[in-house]
């Protein structure tokens, strides 16, 4: 008793938990089915056109048959009508006739004659009997004999009819149910009456009632036909609108089919045309579509193949004799302490220069390449770290000469990302070595972050900065922030066009920050894996260490995709 | 200046840059041979056998890609391809097709010279010693490379690449490392000629190259040698 009485809490919650899974789960049914029959209907023009056929077919269908239906009958039961009170008219004036002609004093003999006048009337009813003949008596005399052909009794008189017939004295018809032929159940009948005197016996009632079961097989007949002959016209008008939808879908499909194989890169893909119709009409402008695009993407395709060609070219046909220019220019500068003043001096300018043409033809083929969209991004795995560390070395002399201190500050000792270590490295370089040009031999601040989503790089000076503005010009090919200050580190101009470049290529981000006098923040963000899209940063844009009150950014950033918070 | 440090042999059709490069390889003390022609330089390849090759990659009568592979078919001697071009598949290329080293015009004398040097430098240091990757074992000194008993024939780049791993079979190396140890480059990342030297290394080595015992890599960070019990 104990044990199941203690299981008893247990096992409810467990019913009402089941109970309400599965009410949970017959909604998610039918949540489910309600969402697929809707994506149906929203995805097949075929299911769209034949369901809505189908469902306007079935109204007018219906319409068309309660209107068709309902003319038959009135006609059907005017007919009746009209057939049975003649027949009644004329059986009561011969009754009248019979009755006023006898000469009858004693109950029996009315009675006999009443009757017989009954049978008569009966009688002339045929054989099986059109209608049967009722003869009552008025209800205020009693005693009154009645009679009847078979069957019908006084009980498929209704009460209204007998008093309409008896205070108008006028011939009075209704609608009522009497017995069938063979007496089982009651059918439908049309019933008239009209007051008939009887001399010497008083007011009497003479009733014909007519089945009215010959309409209703007649009326029954019809409405199976036309229920029949309305679902065989709603099934083929579904066949007819699928079949015209066919005519009209089938083509369109083919032309959608053809678009998405055209658009996945097949240029080659052709409509077939068939007719002059106006399918016929898409076939053929989607083909002449085709064609212009196919030929301005060969076009495209042509002029970036010349230009990467003639690039490379360039290339080749410059870097030779520049070779052999350099390796001349090295042996005179060796050999200078040889030579009088003024040729030693060349000898220097000579070299100097020739590594900062080398640097600007560098530079020039590389923004190029972009340009003719050439710029292959070969990605794996590297530290970000690593390629920061190895930059901030290298970078050192310059540094020292500049009298900037570099200091690197990292999240974690290491920060793989997928990209391009030779791009990114390159970046990296050019935003330290800018920082080192324009910061003034103030410190510098790297530090490198990351989160789940990619990596970023952030490179500090607090050199002149950047006036309003100027952050996203300093994207711009030789673009200069002051252009009467002497260059002289002798960069090409180009180096952060490129690094922008590089950023984009990885589907990263390369933004700046900068306020007059409070040095620039170059922030270098990567997305875990290449070209994946970034939404946001791991170090933000405005450097925490920015001069308070001024807070608010003056520049904003240029983000190379999407906008980042 | 008048001991000669080895026969250079210049393939490059430019004339004007094949006499500075002879003027500069004189004055380092090298023994410079020139050809201007693809299409011979094979034939004065075998007649002057040359202690290091320099090749241009564009050269007319046969490309310089081609020449590599027929002196590498013959010869492990160093070959350093001169390149205008710095788009990864040429350079990959020409490095697939068997140059140890390449170097983008415009170059400095100075880098030349350091990179011709580091390739000949390594006949200097013989010093006898045994080592084993897996199930394969090295003798330092006879420059023989045996799986076996059977010899494999490893130029000698891909030889000090592979010593170079198994020396430290602990370390991983990244790839500047590499560079720095086998190439005798400081601060020239082109991690590119790591690669397809790893490559080639494997492709002669492995049992299998697609799953690689003998040089395994590190994800991320480089490579390392693989366990000695051949795992």
């Amino acid at each position: 008793m104990t044990s199941t009485s203690s299981t008893a809490p247990v096992s409810s919650p467990t019913l009402g938990h089941r109970l309400w899974s599965a009410i949970f789960g017959a909604r998610v049914l039918v949540e489910r089915t309600t969402a697929r029959v809707v994506a149906a209907w929203r995805r097949s023009l075929y299911l769209r056109v034949v369901l809505t056929t189908t469902v306007l077919s079935v109204l007018v269908v219906i319409v068309l048959g309660w209107l068709l239906l309902s003319r038959i009958s009135a006609g059907l039961l005017d007919a009746k009508q009209h057939a049975a009170l003649d027949e009644a008219r004329a059986g009561l004036t011969e009754a009248q006739a019979r009755l006023d002609a006898a000469d009858t004093t004693d109950a029996a003999s009315t009675e006999a004659l009443i009757q017989g006048i009954t049978t008569q009337l009966s009688n002339r009813a045929g054989q099986p009997p059109l209608y049967q003949v009722l003869l009552l008596g008025s209800a205020n005399v009693p005693a009154q004999p009645e009679f009847s052909s078979n069957l019908v009794d006084k009980g498929s008189v209704p009460l209204a009819l007998r008093e309409a017939v008896t205070s108008t004295q006028r011939q009075s018809y209704t609608y009522t149910t009497m017995p069938s032929a063979d007496g089982a159940t009651r059918v439908p009948g049309f019933i008239v009456g009209a007051a008939l005197s009887v001399p010497g016996a008083g007011a009497y009632e003479l009733y014909y009632v007519f089945p009215l079961t010959q309409e209703q097989a007649t009326l029954a007949l019809f409405q199976r036909t036309l229920i029949v002959a309305g679902l065989l016209l709603v099934g083929l008008l579904a066949l007819i609108a699928w079949v015209v939808t066919r005519q009209v879908v089938t083509p369109v499909r083919m032309a959608a089919r053809t678009a998405e194989q055209f658009s996945a890169g097949r240029l080659e893909q052709r409509m077939a045309v068939q007719g002059e119709d106006d399918l016929a009409r898409l076939a053929t402008s989607f083909n002449h579509m085709a064609s212009s695009l196919q030929k301005q993407i060969s076009q495209l395709e042509d002029l970036s193949r010349v230009q990467r060609r003639f690039v490379s070219d360039v290339s080749h046909e410059l870097r030779t004799p520049l070779t052999t220019v350099r390796m001349a220019a090295d042996v005179l500068h060796e050999a200078r302490q040889d030579f009088d003043p003024a040729t030693a001096r060349s000898a220097e300018l000579l070299q100097n220069q020739l590594d900062r043409f080398e640097s600007l033809l560098t530079d020039l083929l590389e923004i190029s390449r972009y340009d003719a969209g050439a710029a292959v991004l070969e990605s794996e795995q590297a530290d970000l770290c690593e390629i920061v560390r190895r930059v901030v070395d290298g970078a050192a002399p310059l540094a020292e000469a500049r009298g900037s201190d570099i200091s690197v500050v990292t999240v974690s000792r290491r920060c793989l990302v997928e990209c391009d270590p030779r791009r990114v490295e390159r970046v990296v370089r050019n935003l330290i070595v800018n920082a080192i040009e324009h910061g003034e031999g103030r410190p510098i601040d790297v530090t490198v972050a990351q989160d789940v989503g990619g990596a970023a790089v952030g490179v500090r000076d607090h050199g002149v900065g950047l006036r309003p503005g100027e952050s996203s010009l300093v994207f711009n090919r030789f673009w200069r922030a002051d252009p009467a200050r002497a260059r002289t580190t002798g960069g090409t101009g180009l180096g952060l066009a490129i690094a922008l470049e590089d950023a984009r290529l990885h589907g990263g981000w390369l933004q700046a920050w900068g306020q007059p006098g409070d040095g620039t923040h170059f922030r270098l963000t990567l997305p875990r894996r290449a070209r994946d899209v970034l939404s946001s940063s791991p170090l933000p844009l405005e450097p925490p260490d920015a001069a308070v009150g001024r807070r608010v950014p003056l520049t904003v950033g240029l983000p190379t995709r999407g906008a980042d918070a | 200046m008048d001991a000669m440090k080895g026969r250079v042999l210049v393939v490059d059709d430019d004339t004007a840059l094949a006499e500075m490069l002879g003027i500069v390889l004189r004055g380092e003390g090298f023994e410079p041979v020139f050809c201007a022609d693809g299409a011979r330089a094979f034939s004065v390849f075998r007649e002057t056998r040359p202690d290091l090759v320099l090749l241009d990659l564009m050269l007319p009568g046969r490309d310089g890609i081609d020449v590599c592979k027929q002196i590498r078919a013959e010869s492990g001697v160093p070959i350093v391809m001169l390149t205008a071009k710095t788009d990864t598949v040429d350079v990959v290329v020409g490095l697939e097709s068997g140059a140890d080293d390449y170097i983008v015009k415009p170059f400095k004398a100075k880098e030349l010279v350091a990179r011709i040097r580091a390739r000949l430098r390594r006949d200097n240091e013989i010093a006898p010693e045994s080592l084993t990757i897996g199930d394969v074992s090295i003798d330092v000194a006879g420059h023989r490379v045996t799986r076996d008993g059977h010899a494999i024939p490893l130029t000698p780049l891909e030889f000090d690449l592979l010593v170079a791993l198994a020396r430290k079979p602990w370390q991983v190396f990244t790839r500047e490392l590499l560079l720095e140890q086998v190439w005798g480059y400081r601060h020239a990342a082109d991690t590119r000629l790591v690669n397809v030297h790893v490559q080639r290394l494997r492709s002669k080595i492995e049992k299998d190259p697609e799953k690689p015992e003998i040089v395994v890599t590190v994800r991320g960070v480089g490579y390392k040698a693989g366990s000695p019990e051949g795992g």
